[in-house]
Parts: C-alpha cells; structure tokens; sequence
C-alpha cells in the first residue's frame, strides 16, 4: 500500500454559516432538553406513549442513530480491515461520525428513561442476563475502541498499530449491533420480535443506513468548505451503498417469507403486510418503495447515479426509509396485540386483543431531532478542530494511478 | 411526612424488597408488632416455598370485578390518577374475557402478574430491579428502576404499568413512584406475615373458592391438592416460563 500522503486540515470554520449551523443545531438540542424537563416533570402521560406502545418516537430516533454509528465505521473498517486504500482518507471522519452518532442516540435513550436520574444506577448494578446490560458495556466499550482507534491513526508513531485497533473495532461494531438487534431478537413473547434473524438484519441496516448518513455528510462538508470531491470516491461509497441497500433488503425478504411460512405467525404478517394502515403504509411505501428500490434506481441510472445531486437524493431516502423501518419494527412490533390466548378473541379495559393506538407527542419528536442536532454539533466541532478531513478528495488524490474512464 | 414516619416506612420497605422476614422488620421498627400474627414468616424467603394460584374460571364473571377492586384498595392504584386516562392508566390485575370463535364458548378471568418461574421481565431488566425472590414471587425494586420499560416489552401477559404520572394515596406498604414500572406482588406484604392476597381474601369472603392461593410445593395445601386433582392450564406455557398462576376452565 502506498505511503499515505494525505494532507489533513481543520475546516475554517470562521464564517457566518458555521456559526448559524452551530447555533441552530445549539438551539435544537436547547428544545430536546426542555423536551425532556416537560416529559418528566409531568411524566409520560404527555408523551404518545402508554402502557401497550411502551417504546415510542424517542426509541426510534435512538435505535436508527445507533445503527447508524456501527455502519458509519464502516468506511475505516474498510481501509484499515480490507485495505481499500480509496477510503483511508475518509477513515478519520468516519471514526468521529461513529461516536458522534452513538453519542445522540444515547441521549436520546438515556433522556427517555422514565429516571433519567438514576443513570448512575444503571451504570452500577449490573444483570448480567439482560441483553440492555451487555449493551452498556458494547456502548462504553464502542466509544473506548473507537477513540483509540481515531488516536492511532492521528499520531504518526502510532499509525503502524491502526490496523489492529481497526480490526478490533470491526469486531466490537458488529458485536453492537449484534446487541441490539438482539434487544428485539431476544423478546420471546411479541410475535413482531422473537426472531435470530434480527441480528444480522439489524448489521445489514447498519451498513445502509451508517453509508446514507456519512455520503450526505462528506459532500455536505466539502461543498461548504469548498474543497474538492472526486467522483471516484463518492461513485465508489455509491456502489457500495447499493450493496448495503440490497443486503437490507434480502434480510427484510427473508424475514417475512420465513414468518410467512408459520400459520403461527399469520396474524402479525398480515398486520403488517396488509392491514395495519399506517404501519402497512410505511412498510410498502416509505421503507420498500421509497427507502429501497427507488434509491437502487436513482443509485443505478445513468442519469442519476452519476450526479452529487442523485447519490445525496438516494442516501436521503435511505435514511427516511431507514426511520420507517425502526418504526414498523419497533411500534409497529408493540401495536399489534400480544397473543395472551392464542386463538381465542380477547378483551379487557387494558384493550387485550385490540390493535394499539400510537401518535408520537411534539417533546418525542423534539427530543428525537435533539439527538440529531447532537450528533451532528459533535461533528461540526470535531472537524473545526481536529485536523479529520483531508483539503483534497480529487480523484488524482484518492487514486494517483487513476485514469478518468467515463 | 415526619423524618421517623419516612424512616419507618423505608425500612419496611427494604425488607419486604429483600425477601425480609417479618422477624426482621420487628427488630428494626419496634413500633410493628407482627410477631403476633400467626404462621407469619420467620426467616427469609426459601426456595423450599413456591407461591401459587389456581383461578376457577367458570366462577360468575362478576368476582373477578370484586377481586380487581380489592387489589385497587389494598395496593393504591387506579384511584387517583390525575388524568383518568385508561390507556396510561396502571392495571395489576384486569379481568379478560375470552371468547372461542369458532365455538362461541365465553369465559372471564382474572389476569396479573403470572409470577413465572423463568420470568423474561426478570432476564431482561439491566438493572436487575425485575426479580423474582426465591419462593417464586416477581417484584420490581422501586429503587433501582430506570423506568426503561424492557420489562413490559417482555413479559408476556401485559401485566406491568408504567406510572405515567404523579401518583397520591399511596399506602405505607406499597410505594410508588412516577417513572417506575409496577405489577401485583401477589401481595407480598400480607404474604409474609401469613394472610392471604388482598383479591384471594375478597373472593373468599363472599364464600366463594374461586381463587385459592398456597404453597405449591406443600403437598397438604389446599392449592397443592386442587392442582394434582383437575386439569389446570398456566396461559401461554408453550413460552416455557412456568408462570405460578393456575387456571381451570379456559
């Protein structure tokens, strides 16, 4: 592998756009916090949320971010596990996009948290058995590897060993989203959970949804700090994207097929597949239609795929379509009625046997975006003042043997 | 509240969480003389116990109203809450109907905390706030739960509630707290001190044996005898959980 040359500088970040981002995304992450001060002053019953739809808006921001931040890894994981050489420049943000994205989805989790309070206890007393317990440790341990990593390919004497904390991170991001995936896996009462499969969906999600969020922010960044973005690199993390996008898909096809195929499970297929209204309507429009197999097409077609504008369009959908599909999975998966007798029709003043009733709450969604804004004023602050992104993305610079082909 | 009531109240609290034995709560707050009630536990809770029920449901559906409101009364809930609001509303125990379709076969019961053996609420609590006490009853440690809510995505029987909101007329053996996930305790308070559960004792002074309750593992209990004599079904034991709350006649 050649000697990386790359030139890496902090972004100026002196002019009036810069700040009016940072006080913005400031601004928004103020309302998530008053978000939080109304829902536990008052508890949850200002919130969407009930004693049947017990996770709500806040859990699906969490869970997308979380997601997010494994598969946003993955451009480093592939210079330093893989050896593409292509996106060693870009390894550096990717590390900082990783814990910035983990960092907002946790908040967003913790600052749900019915005591938010007792975080201390949750960081003290430990069930081991809970699949939430292995995830505190998969969570700290993430930030830990991640610095480390980030540090090793900073410090020049340390460079040599970036490989192995590359590869260690690999590991431990897929490990993470094992973990969490594995927080619905391992629900063996709801038939919308309880299934393996939602470990290796969730690692496929990751890569997709991760990919999305880091293509927008690359030529985001560069366009604003008017430094120059080949196409090669962004054609090459297009193609790859596809890829991820495909994966995702062929894990949600699975998915269904397999609880298809169970009598047992005709109930909640159907719920989902055909009547469950708002959850039927995002599941076919936003994730399949509008999330998938449009973004293929824009990614694909000529006219688009070799277009900024077209890949930024298709990683947004991703990203939207992404959203939906947690919230399918997640509200969708507590909407429809927990099968107490199976079989049987069943009623009760605690609505057993009905479809439950979910509308997110204005502080769930604020909260939800706060999260965002968090993730992203991390960034906006990383990049101003650490040397992360390389002053060029040229296609000479990416690949100095590369000759224009089309 | 005084600082002597507050200490007072905690204290029993603890141990009662803890799987204390009365004994105990004598010791530490003189001012409780359960050392007068009889077969009241002793010691702390053994495995040597597994507390059950067995529910009749062929009983008049109407008990089970009579059981649900004992347990608002005994316990403190669904009383006071501010908003009324049946969907944030808790329930620690609810009375299902249960219709076959395709025969048109009706039954009503009463549904609460199963106190499984292998409880998934218990599995899944990062705290370990969830837990079940060596004689088989499922609690929540009100001190250290996070009001994550895993718990109620796990358990099968939709029988935790999250307080949603403030919560008043609490009783000094039951404290609640807004954030916190809640269930029956099977009335763990009466429990150790050698009474009945507050719904089983309501049902059974109208005369009725409806719901009976007992050590499963003693053979001479009535609960132990009623169980090896009829056909009983625990809901959702395909699930394996082994809940303690039997059921005839569903």
């Amino acid at each position: 592998m050649a000697a990386d040359t790359t030139v890496y500088k902090e972004i100026d970040g002196k002019g009036g756009d810069y700040f009016s981002l940072v006080g913005w995304l400031g601004l928004m992450i103020a309302a998530g916090l008053a978000s939080v001060y109304y829902m536990e002053h008052h508890g949850h019953i200002v919130t969407g949320m009930t004693n049947a739809v017990v996770w709500g808006t806040p859990h699906v921001f969490a869970v997308f971010l979380i997601v997010a931040a494994s598969g946003a890894l993955n451009i480093a994981s592939i210079s330093s596990v893989f050896g593409k050489y292509h996106y060693k420049p870009l390894a550096r943000l990717s590390a900082v996009t990783a814990i910035a994205l983990l960092a907002g989805g946790l908040m967003v989790l913790v600052l749900d948290l019915g005591r938010p309070d007792r975080l201390i206890v949750a960081m003290t007393k430990y069930n081991f058995k809970s699949i939430f317990a292995w995830n505190i440790y998969l969570y700290t341990g993430f930030f830990v590897i991640v610095l480390a990593y980030l540090w090793m390919m900073m410090e020049r004497r340390m460079v040599p060993h970036s490989k192995k904390a590359g590869l260690l991170a690999f590991v431990w991001r897929l490990a993470l989203t094992t973990g969490t995936g594995s927080i619905f896996g391992f629900l063996v009462a709801r038939p919308g959970y309880d299934a393996a499969i939602m470990a290796p969906m969730f690692i496929a999600m990751s890569f997709s949804f991760g990919l999305a969020f880091f293509i927008i922010l690359v030529s985001v960044t560069y366009r604003a700090s008017g430094r120059p973005l080949g196409d090669l690199i962004l054609f090459k993390m297009r193609n790859l994207l596809g890829i991820f996008i495909a994966a995702a898909l062929y894990f949600t096809v699975a998915q269904h097929l397999t609880n298809l195929y169970a009598a047992e499970h005709a109930g909640i297929e159907a719920f989902i597949l055909m009547d469950g209204g708002i959850y039927t309507f995002l599941f076919w429009v936003v994730q399949i239609g509008l999330g998938s197999l449009f973004p293929l097409a824009l990614l694909f077609n000529p006219a688009t795929g070799r277009r900024c504008q077209g890949i930024i369009v298709a990683s947004l959908l991703v990203i939207i379509g992404g959203l939906a599909q947690i919230y399918v999975i997640i509200i969708g998966g507590q909407a429809f009625p927990m099968p107490i007798f199976p079989g049987m029709e069943v009623s009760s003043s605690f609505f057993d046997g009905v479809v439950h009733s979910y509308a997110p709450s204005l502080p769930e969604v604020v909260l939800g975006l706060s999260g965002v804004a968090t993730t992203l004023l991390i960034i906006a602050v990383a990049i101003k003042y650490l040397p992360l992104l390389p002053t060029s993305l040229s296609d000479a610079k990416v690949d100095p043997h590369h000759a224009p082909k089309d | 509240m005084t600082d002597k009531s507050m200490t007072k109240v905690d204290t029993s609290r603890r141990n009662i969480l803890k799987g204390g034995a009365a004994a105990a709560v004598i010791t530490l707050a003189p001012g409780v003389t359960l050392r007068t009630v009889e077969a009241a536990v002793t010691g702390p809770a053994t495995n040597a116990k597994r507390w059950g029920m067995l529910i009749d449901a062929n009983a008049p559906s109407d008990v089970w109203d009579i059981a649900v409101e004992a347990c608002k009364a005994e316990q403190g809930w669904g009383k006071d809450e501010a908003h009324a609001n049946p969907t944030t509303d808790p329930q620690w125990i609810r009375k299902v109907n249960v219709k076959d379709p395709k025969t048109g076969a009706k039954a009503s019961l009463p549904v609460m905390c199963q106190h499984c053996a292998n409880p998934p609420c218990v599995d899944v609590c990062p705290t370990g706030a969830s837990m079940k006490r060596a004689d088989g009853i499922v609690l929540v440690d009100k001190h250290i739960c996070i009001g994550c809510r895993y718990c109620m995505m796990a358990c099968p029987y939709s029988c935790r509630s999250f307080v949603h909101e403030d919560v008043h007329g609490q009783r000094p053996h039951m404290p609640r707290g807004k954030g916190t996930v809640e269930a029956c305790t099977l009335c763990v308070h009466r429990v150790d001190k050698g009474q009945q559960p507050a719904c089983v004792e309501a049902i059974s002074n109208m005369g009725s044996d409806a719901m009976i309750f007992g050590d499963l593992n003693d053979p001479t209990s009535e609960i132990a005898r009623a169980v090896s004599k009829y056909v009983t079904q625990r809901i959702r034991s395909d699930l394996g959980v082994e809940p303690g709350i039997h059921y005839r006649g569903i």
